[in-house]
């Protein structure tokens, strides 16, 4: 090299503004040479051999820039200045798609990416929380506000009827386990939102379809924080501290005024019950809440490997008493080149511990119907045995049978905990073959190891748990339960990829295999009481040791594109899949797709428009696969073992069990069509879609004719259901200034389901009920029903007196047959909202930013089961030697006995929530300008505008029972960067 | 690639494919303890989990649940409180096709029909040869012969409650096929075929050789005699000889009434104990359906009869084993009056008549009154005490777990003593003065051998033979059969409260005899015809 002789290169890089921007990694590609541009933004590269080079500039949260040079030996080369823009239009953006990375301006499917930047601040603890409200068309529901619930996450829909509606999802090119293992309900709870980068969602066919088999709800790709080659060693420290309390409690009678109802209307014995303390049981057992979120990176180059390594400590209270999340969390990424950088290597690993106390849900329901007459404690004697709690018990001084439970003492008593592993590693070869210009083979093989276990212990005085039989010993009462899981997942998963341009022509191919196998087992345990001895059914033993399933997934798939001249694209993808749940002969699926791109931009009349700066059409068709429903090996006979409860006349029991040998893969066939624009410099940018999404052999759970099969319903591929919709993306940039800079971004998708067909039906047959509801055993509230969107809502009319009052039991008599009966159900509204909808804005004025983030749904309903279940006189009556509080929504509809099925209960859940109000200040150089600290201040669920009456109108599945609220979190966050 | 796509083979681990179960005489007799315990557990973890069908809460969904709900609740004898989907709907008369306790009742005895198929299909003469050792062979036909009777029994209710219904045997696969409809005559002709060859098969064990809670052929009579005494309602054509001959066989066969008081009940009421296992109950039931506290878990069967029929007094709990009440079942007064009201100048009194025992205190200790005003309201009425988990030492079983050892008798002699009397005194031919003798040991145990329980021929009406089985088959799933058999079930001749949906009862269709098809069967097998009035 140093025959050719070396020299300089030097430059200076500027922002949009025009300032020199300090700290950009600029490096001369392919080698490590290279630095860090000064406080003036320029910078000075020594030792260049001299010859044709790319320079690459790069800098967090900017586009990075690519500059080809010339440099001559002894010389030096200055660089004219170059300017490195924000990364909000990301036209060159490498965006990653399934195998490999496209410029965004190639991609001719919807795909959606949101970067580190742009991601939603203050206390995120999930990974999916990051783009809440900020892609169209993808609904994310937390499961309520409890510690590392699980979110429903719904793209463009559901799908599918009763197989899987969950996205696939994609951890630096690891296809993950979305399923929770026991201990976390969440899977995405044991990655640390803090090491992620970047998330991108594939919206249609054409750009699933690499990923066909568990494509057809959307995929997901996560991107985490890498380090750069030559990059300077950075350290970064982050600090959360967070505050949260609820927002609102469900409206119940006080002490005074049940009292008083109980005093009018009540007997003898419940007038006696009555108890003379005033206690708000949802104040006794919400709190406000703590959480601290620290987490520390290291990223920087050495001996030439990239590398970054961070580790995380979350520590988070829920607003419930004793409910508590901790989790470590480390992650380590290597990106070493090999062989004149012919072969590039990257190793992941990520590794989470967490700890879990969760609580049993049950007691919020029974905190809003505790007695408010009856204290939390007594010093009583006869509550000694219950640990001082106030219970109401019989005269005997045992438990009085059907009595609730004191909730602050159930949640006291119980500790229910559990210690969840999870290392997600993959090791990916990526080579391009010495002699083959062009091509490029890669290896990618990978794990997702889980391991969880907890259990649940229940103090010997617990209420619930009382053995009134057996009081010798009182560790004989209470009760201890455990359980354990581990799953495995391997992936090994190759491809070849050749690429080549001809003149303006450029064309891509590559075919790969990919093999993927999913290990879930575990142990059964027995139930014991407190001294872990005593079993708790003295009968009880193991006849199952445990349980154990594994499923293969087995492809092959192919991608080809064409760019011609950045004008005209193609892409065509076919993926065959394999799935071991199918019997032989239905395994195989065949997924293919294209899509097709036309740039407009790149056209002559537009070439030279300024006020047109991007414009592109896009149209898609593709089919995708389901087969992610039921067990693993529905499709076999099966014997199924009792357990030892369930034997009859003292032998085990063998149950033959229905099964289907005929399932096969549930296709989604979607069309979409899209248009990307940037008008004014892109001031102005974004894209609209539409698409219709057609479900077919759908993965229905359905009746069985009796007798045919060994149960009387089961999954079949039966039915079809339809989405449509259109999305909006929208970009703004209004003000653009030295000083003052304000970004917005609004979404909104408007999707609407409709079951087309379920099979063969009788007339008059209105479908399959779904949706349980709390009051009498097997009530359901919602049907599945061709012509409607799934989980419609299935009520019967409410009957109103002239002053607007419901009255009890009447309801039109819709089919006109005199009675009241389920035939007059009638379908009313859907769970899922039509609209979804986002709006964010970042106002930064120096080192001031405000960003703030709306979101809200429109068209969904809920069912307020709180009030339907509790919200009549004889739920207070039903008890004798107790009582049960009432929601002082008795007094609206003075309702005796329980009308569950009353659409009274039904209510519009539109709602506008305030997700987020984020103050930042970039404090900047500290400590001799060797570190720089930025300070946050964040206040989440600011506040929400709705007209439901209870507590949260963002309930997934719209029924409202037992829902752990949502907090107000307010958030101080430190961030320091040496 | 073939042995990379032999990766996709997989195989359960802890669950049995047919190849592994059916390997040995343990294998058999294991599926034949479930085919037995479809009419006592919901699914494969006690009290529940892994469930038998869907549609329908686990817990609801046992067999005889609904079975009992289905031939009582619909009656003078039961009503329930709870506000369960469609269980109003039983006492109410108003139930519909999309009724979902039904639903769940017809699933459940396709369910049981579609196992036992199952079963005599991996038990045909061939497999067992070639399955299992020539000793073992002769013991698993038995089983095969014990499956057979078990569907004969499914369709014979299937026939009873819903008339005509859709028919599979082994012959059929497991599948989606559409099975074909069967009318109620011809669904009675293949019970009798089915019974007949039963009663005589050499492979079904003589009568008291079954071992306990196993069925022989005293049971294969016993049950052919109730279908022959409800033959004119089944087919049109009376069969009352052939009643009391099959019965007559029974009565032949070494059964005795249970004699013996216990310190805590009185002889007819030892017979619904937790110990009813044993003697003197064991030598009177002839097909016990087997439950036991910590090894037989159902939200059904008897912890059904013992908890549902139970409030909240420690007291009450306390006499029947319990911990716990679930407060729901309890009869109309017609129940009681059929102690009090002396038909005939008869004495029948709950005083002596020990099969009448009520529950006649509230919570708070005053009484409850015996007519009910608020159909929901559990402490209007009586409550009835006859299934109680106690053994006769009077030791509550089970500690706190509120399950039920109490097996529940499918056939006891005393039924079948009626079923005799009934089929002679209707013009069966038989021994009328052996009929009357019957009923007067049946009602001398009754009265504790106290005087006065003994009636006279002339006394012995088709109505008295109504009431007694009223009195002493009672809470036992005869009812509904038995009012429908006097024309009594759905007509004005009899009413009871809330018969009807009104307060002081009325007639209703006839149709009301038979239950609908479900709508949810129907739609999916065009096979099938809803029965006329649906």
């Amino acid at each position: 090299a140093y025959a050719q002789g070396i020299g300089t290169v030097s430059g200076r890089v500027l922002d949009e503004k025009g300032e020199g921007m300090p700290g950009v990694t600029v490096l001369i590609e392919g080698t490590s040479l290279g630095g860090s541009t000064n406080s003036d933004g320029s910078f000075s590269i020594q030792n260049v051999p001299s010859g044709p080079h790319t320079l690459i500039m790069s800098f967090v949260g900017y586009t990075t820039q690519r500059q080809t040079i010339s440099v001559t030996a002894g010389q030096n080369t200055a660089v004219s200045s170059l300017t490195l823009s924000e990364n909000t239009t990301l036209l060159n953006e490498a965006v990653v798609v399934g195998y490999g990375v496209q410029r965004k301006q190639d991609i001719t499917g919807a795909v959606t990416s949101v970067q580190a930047k742009d991601f939603v601040k203050g206390q995120v603890t999930n990974p999916e929380q990051l783009v809440q409200g900020k892609i169209a068309g993808v609904s994310i529901t937390t499961g309520g506000g409890a510690p590392g619930s699980a979110s429903t996450v719904r793209i463009r829909g559901n799908s599918s009827l009763n197989a899987s509606n969950d996205p696939l999802y994609i951890i630096d090119g690891v296809p993950v386990d979305k399923d929770g293992i026991s201990g976390a309900s969440n899977p995405l709870t044991l990655i640390n939102p803090n090491d992620i980068e970047s998330v991108t969602v594939l919206k249609d066919a054409s750009a699933l379809a690499i990923y066909g088999n568990r494509a057809s709800n959307g995929v997901i790709l996560i991107t985490t924080k890498k380090g750069l080659q030559g990059e300077k060693l950075t350290v970064n420290l982050s600090s959360q501290t967070s505050v949260s309390s609820r927002t609102k409690t469900y409206d119940v009678l006080n002490a005074q005024q049940l009292a008083d109802i109980v005093r009018a209307n009540g007997s003898t014995t419940q007038i006696g019950t009555l108890g003379s303390a005033s206690t708000n049981w949802q104040d006794e057992i919400f709190r406000t809440a703590a959480t601290y979120d620290n987490s520390v990176s290291l990223t920087g180059s050495a001996a030439k490997i990239p590398f970054r390594v961070s580790y995380g400590n979350l520590y988070q209270e829920g607003i419930v008493i004793t409910n508590k999340l901790k989790r470590n969390s480390g992650s380590i990424s290597l990106s070493p080149m090999l062989f004149d950088d012919h072969l590039r290597i990257d190793i992941n690993a990520k590794g989470t511990q967490i700890d879990n106390r969760f609580i049993d849900g049950g007691q919020i329901g029974n905190a809003v119907l505790f007695d408010p007459t009856q204290p939390v404690r007594s010093a009583e004697a006869r509550y000694a045995p219950y640990g001082g709690y106030f219970q109401f018990l019989q005269a005997n001084g045992n438990p009085l049978g059907q009595a609730i439970g004191n909730p602050v003492a159930a949640l006291e008593n119980t500790n229910n905990v559990s210690d969840v592993k999870r290392l997600i590693g993959n090791v990916q070869f990526d080579y391009k073959i010495h002699g083959v210009e062009g091509l490029r083979a890669n290896l990618n093989l990978a794990t997702d190891i889980a391991r969880g276990e907890g259990s649940a212990t229940t103090n010997p005085f617990d209420f619930g748990n009382f053995n009134a039989q057996d009081r010798t010993d009182p560790n004989r009462s209470g009760r201890f339960t455990q359980y354990n899981q581990k799953k495995d997942m391997r992936l090994l998963e190759g491809y070849l990829a050749y690429g080549k341009q001809f003149g303006g022509t450029r064309f891509d191919i590559q075919a790969g295999h990919s093999y993927q196998d999913f290990v879930n087992k575990g142990d059964n345990f027995l139930a014991y009481r407190f001294d872990r001895t005593t079993l708790v059914n003295p009968d009880d033993r193991l006849i199952v040791p445990g349980y154990y399933s594994k499923l293969v997934l087995l492809s092959f798939f192919g991608r080809t594109t064409l760019n011609v001249k950045d004008r005209y694209l193609l892409t065509a993808t076919v993926r065959n899949d394999n799935t071991s749940r199918f019997a032989d002969g239905n395994r195989s699926g065949i997924f293919p797709a294209l899509g097709l791109g036309w740039r407009l931009k790149g056209e002559e009349f537009l070439a030279n428009s300024s006020t047109i700066s991007e414009l592109k059409l896009r149209a898609g068709w593709g089919r995708t696969g389901q087969q992610d429903v039921g067990g693993t090996y529905d499709y076999l006979p099966r014997y199924v073992l009792g357990n030892s409860a369930a034997q009859y006349n003292g032998v085990t029991t063998l149950r033959p069990s229905g099964y289907n040998e005929g399932l096969r893969w549930e296709t989604t066939a979607t069309w979409n069509a899209g248009l990307d624009y940037g008008f004014f410099d892109n001031r102005v940018s974004g894209s609209l879609d539409v698409y219709e999404r057609t479900s077919e052999d759908l993965l229905s759970f359905v009746d069985v004719p009796a007798g045919a099969n060994l149960t009387n319903q089961l999954n079949a591929n039966i039915g079809s259901l339809r989405n449509r919709g259109i999305e909006l993306n929208l970009n703004l940039a209004p003000v653009r200034s030295t000083d003052w800079n304000w970004d917005v971004n609004f979404n909104a998708a408007y999707n609407k389901t409709k079951i087309t067909e379920l099979g063969d039906q009788a007339p008059g047959f209105q479908g399959y009920l779904t949706g349980g509801i709390p009051g009498g055993t097997g009530s359901n509230i919602q049907i599945n029903s061709v012509g409607s969107p799934n989980n419609t809502f299935f009520v019967r009319q409410q009957v109103y007196d002239s002053n607007g009052r419901p009255v009890e039991g009447v309801y039109v008599d819709r089919n006109g047959d005199g009675i009241i009966s389920n035939l007059d159900n009638y379908k009313y509204k859907q769970a899922a909202p039509l609209a979804v909808l986002g709006f964010s804005s970042n106002l930064a004025y120096r080192k001031v930013n405000l960003s703030f983030l709306l979101r809200g749904n429109v068209g969904n309903y809920v069912y307020n089961s709180v009030s339907a279940n509790l919200g009549n006189f004889s739920n207070a009556q039903g008890s004798t030697q107790y009582l049960i509080n009432l929601p002082t929504s008795i007094y609206n509809t003075g309702f005796n006995t329980q009308q569950l099925f009353s659409d009274y209960y039904m209510e519009n859940a539109s709602f506008l929530r305030c997700e987020n109000v984020t103050l930042g200040y970039n404090v900047g150089k500290i400590f001799t300008e060797k570190a720089n600290l930025r300070l946050s201040a964040a206040v989440q669920n600011v506040f929400l505008v709705t007209k439901y009456d209870g507590l949260d109108p963002e309930i997934s599945g719209g029924i409202d029972n037992n829902f752990y609220p949502r907090a107000r979190t307010f958030t101080f966050g430190v961030n320091v960067g040496f | 690639t073939t042995s990379c796509m032999k990766e996709l083979d997989q195989e359960p681990r802890f669950e049995v494919t047919p190849d592994k179960v059916y390997v040995d005489l343990n294998g058999y007799q294991q599926v034949l303890a479930k085919l037995y315990g479809g009419f006592a557990v919901t699914g494969q973890q006690g009290p529940a989990g892994q469930g038998d069908i869907n549609g329908i809460d686990e817990g609801t969904s046992d067999y005889l649940r609904q079975y009992w709900s289905a031939q009582e609740v619909t009656t003078d004898e039961a009503t329930i409180v709870w506000n369960d989907p469609g269980i109003r709907d039983w006492h109410n008369m108003n139930w519909d096709s999309s009724n979902p306790l039904i639903r769940g009742l017809y699933s459940r005895i396709y369910f049981e029909i579609a196992a036992c198929n199952e079963f005599i299909r991996e038990a045909s003469d061939e497999k067992l040869s070639s399955r299992l050792s020539a000793a073992d062979v002769t013991a698993a036909r038995r089983f095969r012969a014990e499956a057979r009777f078990l569907r004969a029994v499914s369709y014979m209710h299937a026939l009873d409650l819903f008339g005509n219904g859709p028919f599979v045997t082994e012959a059929n696969a497991v599948g989606f096929e559409r099975p074909v409809y069967a009318t109620r005559q011809q669904l009675f002709e293949y019970v009798e075929k089915e019974l007949t060859a039963l009663s005589t098969d050499a492979d079904f064990a003589e009568p008291r050789a079954g071992g306990y809670g196993h069925v022989d052929k005293a049971a294969a009579w016993a049950m052919l005699s109730r279908l022959y005494l409800n033959a004119q309602v089944y087919t049109g054509t009376a069969r009352y000889t052939d009643a009391a001959t099959q019965a007559k066989k029974v009565i032949d066969a070494g059964y005795s009434l249970a004699k013996t008081a216990s310190s805590n009940a009185s002889q007819y009421g030892r017979l619904f104990l937790a110990d009813n296992n044993t003697t003197p109950a064991r030598n009177e039931i002839i097909w016990p359906v087997v439950f036991d506290v910590n090894n037989t878990q159902s939200y059904g069967g008897t912890t059904f009869l013992v908890n549902g029929a139970t409030g909240s007094a420690s007291n009450w709990q306390r006499r029947v084993g319990m911990t716990t009440g679930w407060g729901g079942v309890r009869a109309t007064k017609n129940l009681f009056n059929l102690f009090q009201t002396p038909g005939g100048g008869i004495t029948s009194d709950t005083t002596r008549d020990t099969r009448g025992r009520f529950w006649v205190k509230k919570a708070d200790g005053s009484n409850r009154p015996l007519e009910i005003a608020n159909l929901y309201e559990f402490e209007e009425g009586y409550g009835v005490v006859k299934f109680r988990n106690v053994n006769s030492a009077d030791v509550a079983q089970g500690g706190s777990q509120n399950f039920s050892s109490v097996d529940f008798p499918m056939i006891r002699l005393a039924e079948v003593m009626l079923t005799y009397a009934e089929a002679v005194k209707r013009g069966g031919t038989g021994d009328l003065n052996l009929a009357l003798t019957y009923v007067n040991q049946i009602r001398a145990r009754a009265f504790n051998d106290q005087p006065g329980s003994a009636i006279t021929a002339a006394q012995m009406t088709e109505q008295f033979l109504l009431d007694e089985r009223g009195r002493e088959l009672h809470w036992e799933g005869y009812r509904r059969t038995d009012l429908v058999r006097f024309n009594q079930f759905t007509t004005s001749t009899y009413v009871w409260p809330f018969k009807g949906g009104v307060a002081a009862g009325r007639g209703v269709e006839s149709f009301r005899n038979i239950f609908p098809i479900p709508a949810a069967d129907l739609s999916v097998n065009q096979n099938l015809k809803q029965n006329p009035g649906y």
